[in-house]
């Protein structure tokens, strides 16, 4: 681990300063470092410095509140990593996909984003194939699923994304401009304000900007009321999936009531346009704030009741008990971020380990782990509900004295790489820009947390009911277009 | 005679009306407004005056089934005892070809599940006769069960031919017949906790899965149907726990009615405290209700209440 470069959370550093391994003790430090506890892999991907290609794996070192950088020149074969850490399957299938490049040895080498009906099958008299999506029955994004089952039980699920694919990071590439921000809200609509956070971030580590105490406070606070509206949404879901009706219906109202929240602060329900380099759009005044601590007020309650309805039923409570569980051990090596990871019993939540922004001065209680059924994913998710209001209310009623909004003056540093980890609603958003000698960007990379998720899905469903994939999904709640960018 | 045409004709306007205060209970109890009461039979009209999209790789066992269905249930229908009143088509025996036709209903839409060759379609038609096998013993023991009360095998003596006094001389057995009816009408009826008909997530479906496929007046036959199944369990429910055949005609028949949709405000009530069951459940829930009818008939032959 010694030779990978350490670097703080959103911060920007020159290309040249970036340690060039040899494949081999690159390969085999992200191999050794993917097993340990503090460790795991954020980011993997191609990137061209001058006329050459590396490979730039990103790592969050938690034991050292940390992030761990380095650049490999691998060629476009390289033996695989994904036999011995399977963390990398997701990222070598990317490689594979979009730059040509042949990890070989690689159990499954075929794209991610591309469906090619070349999937994995059972072979015998009794096995049935059922085939769901891409168009489903309600209002949601298009994915394939394809379920290997023997009457109800599934022995392997495989899917299959990318119809959402639509080049995201290709568009943000070029000059700085009004578009980057939008874009990178876009990249997954119900993660805005995190995304815009991050994105903030690396601008502002490009450009050396330090915004004021007051706007990091804002952008928290938005974040949260992400987190909580998002979380509120998903438990609802779950309870209308098992057919319980009361919670289902409250939670699709007082979701509402928390991005109303969000629009109260800038004007749009999802958070978005007000976010940006150098601070937030839209300043939270004393008249504003009181309001929305009385809303806060009046509303916290009734989600309390519409939960607690939901977790005292002993009807919903066998329904989520060990069904579509995920070990902690299958957790770690296929690299679970974020409610999922933590939900099988990983300690991993950025706002404690790598604190950015306000993050630095005051975070949400972290949720205790469970052992990774969908109870503890829903449970995960209820009490960060709570912490995160609890940190809403008290950063309102402590906004510090200040502007909002700290220009940005400097163009973007040249020849760098700046790394923004932001704890979504969802788990880890790693955003990296790369700029190139003119102060452009050269490069852009975005690791939405579904990406390292949509695996564990797959995993949650072996061996389990076909009748219980609603749930287990609900559950986990990935973005399609988070991954398919 | 009049009185149960009059009853028929009640049944076959109302039944449509039973999921609209069914779901009434529901929005209720989830702080909702929800769809109006008469509902279903304005999704009835409006499926009539559609067209029908059949797959090509159906078969007229496809287009049979919803009419095939609907038919059965109707014939069956004409066996049950409406309003307290006896049915004309009643014979010795009557009590098995009306749950034959129920069966038959049921296997006609099975049929025409599977005549798609849709993997959700063959799913639900899997699970629907997996439980049907429990829920037909469970309601087969329940005839005999109302045979040896009644002393006899046709059903509208079996239901009306009891005398007045049943409930003092088997109360026990009474209530452990009712819950276990309970069970086979949420079953048949595709209710929570062992089917959920609000969902639109085919994987978990039954009921819902077996006709993913159909459309407009097939559609349309097959609401209806439902409608007409719900009401000739909550009528043989009713009949079963109240003995009203004593009873002027008029107050029989408000009684029926009532017992149907007071049975519909339990359904929604039912709905909506409870989550559905895992499918590895919904068997022990059902071989439960056939306990309680298997204890059911124990206690009546040692209490004496057979006739």
């Amino acid at each position: 681990m010694k030779n990978f470069l350490e670097l703080k959370n959103c911060s920007a550093v020159k290309l040249n300063d970036l340690p060039v391994l040899p494949f081999a003790d690159f390969r085999q430090t992200l191999i050794d470092s993917v097993g340990n506890e503090n460790l795991r892999i954020a980011a993997f991907f191609p990137l061209q410095k001058s006329s050459d290609r590396y490979l730039c794996a990103v790592l969050v070192d938690a034991a050292h509140r940390c992030l761990r950088c380095a650049l490999s020149g691998s060629g476009d074969k390289f033996p695989s990593l994904t036999p011995e850490a399977p963390a990398f399957h997701w990222f070598e299938r990317e490689l594979f996909e979009r730059y040509n490049m042949e990890p070989y040895g690689h159990p499954w080498l075929k794209p991610i984003r591309k469906a090619d009906g070349d999937y994995f099958t059972m072979e015998g008299d009794a096995v049935n194939e059922v085939a769901v999506g891409p168009v489903h029955a309600g209002v949601i994004e298009p994915g394939h699923f394809r379920f290997q089952c023997m009457g109800e039980k599934v022995y392997s699920l495989e899917i299959s994304l990318g119809y959402q694919s639509r080049g995201v990071e290709k568009l943000l590439e070029g000059k700085f401009s009004s578009k980057t921000l939008p874009l990178f809200e876009s990249a997954a609509g119900d993660t805005a304000a995190a995304a815009a956070t991050g994105a903030s971030s690396l601008i502002e580590a490009l450009t050396g900007t330090q915004i004021s105490q007051r706007a990091s406070q804002i952008r928290a606070v938005m974040i949260e009321l992400e987190r909580v509206a998002n979380h509120t949404g998903d438990l609802g879901a779950l309870a209308g999936d098992v057919a319980y009706l009361p919670t289902a219906s409250f939670c699709g109202r007082i979701r509402g009531e928390y991005l109303n929240m969000t629009a109260e602060i800038c004007g749009n329900r999802f958070g978005r346009n007000c976010i940006m380099p150098g601070g937030v759009r839209y300043d939270i005044e004393p008249e504003r704030c009181k309001k929305l601590l009385k809303h806060l007020e009046r509303v916290n309650p009734e989600l309390k009741h519409a939960l607690d309805l939901m977790f005292d039923s002993p009807t919903v409570l066998d329904r989520f008990e060990n069904t579509g569980s995920v070990s902690p051990e299958t957790a770690r090596s296929i690299g679970l971020v974020g409610t999922a990871g933590r939900a099988s019993g990983l300690k991993m939540d950025l706002r404690h380990e790598l604190p950015a922004g306000f993050y630095e001065t005051a975070a949400p209680k972290q949720a205790p782990g469970g052992n990774g059924d969908v109870l503890s994913r829903a449970k995960v998710r209820y009490n960060e509900i709570f912490a995160s209001l609890e940190f809403i209310g008290t950063t309102l009623q402590n906004l510090a004295e200040g502007s909002v909004y700290t220009p940005v003056s400097a163009p973007l540093q040249t020849d760098s790489i700046a790394f923004a980890l932001t704890e979504a609603w969802r788990g880890e958003l790693c955003q990296i820009m790369v700029t190139d000698a003119q102060g452009d960007i050269a490069q852009c990379r975005i690791v939405d947390p579904s990406f390292h998720n949509w695996f564990g899905l797959a995993m949650a469903l072996r061996n389990e009911e076909i009748s219980n994939f609603p749930i287990c999904n609900k559950s986990f709640n990935l973005s399609y277009c988070g991954h398919d960018l | 005679m009049i009185y149960w045409i009059l009853n028929l004709i009640l049944a076959l306007l109302l039944a449509p009306v039973l999921f609209g205060v069914l779901n009434k209970v529901k929005a209720f109890f989830a702080g909702r407004k929800g769809p109006r009461i008469m509902q279903t039979w304005y999704d009835i009209f409006k499926l009539l005056r559609k067209g029908t999209v059949y797959s090509t790789s159906t078969t007229w066992i496809f287009k049979f089934a919803p009419v095939g269905t609907l038919a059965a249930l109707a014939i069956a229908m004409l066996f049950l005892p409406l309003g307290f009143t006896e049915s004309p088509l009643r014979f010795q025996g009557d009590a098995l070809l009306f749950l034959y036709m129920l069966g038959l209903g049921r296997i006609l839409t099975v049929l025409g599940a599977l005549d798609t060759a849709s993997s959700f379609e063959g799913m639900g038609a899997a699970r629907e006769l997996e439980f049907s096998i429990i829920s037909e013993g469970t309601m087969l023991l329940l005839l005999i069960f109302l045979a040896l009360q009644s002393g006899s095998c046709e059903l509208s003596s079996m239901f009306c031919g009891r005398g007045g006094s049943f409930w003092l001389k088997a109360a026990p057995a009474m209530v452990l017949a009712a819950v276990a009816l309970y069970v086979v009408l949420l079953t048949e009826s595709c209710r929570v906790p062992v089917d959920d008909p609000e969902t639109h997530l085919e994987l978990t479906m039954i009921h819902e899965a077996m006709i993913l496929d159909n459309s407009g007046p097939d559609l349309a036959f097959i609401h209806y149907g439902a409608g007409l199944k719900l009401w000739i369990f909550g009528a043989i429910l009713t009949a079963l726990v109240i003995p009203a055949d004593t009873f002027v005609p008029w107050a029989a028949t408000v009684i029926m009615t009532a017992g149907c949709f007071l049975i519909a405000v339990f359904v929604g009530i039912t709905e909506s405290m409870m989550a559905r069951y895992r499918f590895l459940k919904v068997p022990q829930m059902l071989m439960g209700g056939f306990c309680m009818a298997f204890a059911a008939l124990a206690l009546l032959l040692i209490s004496g209440g057979v006739k």
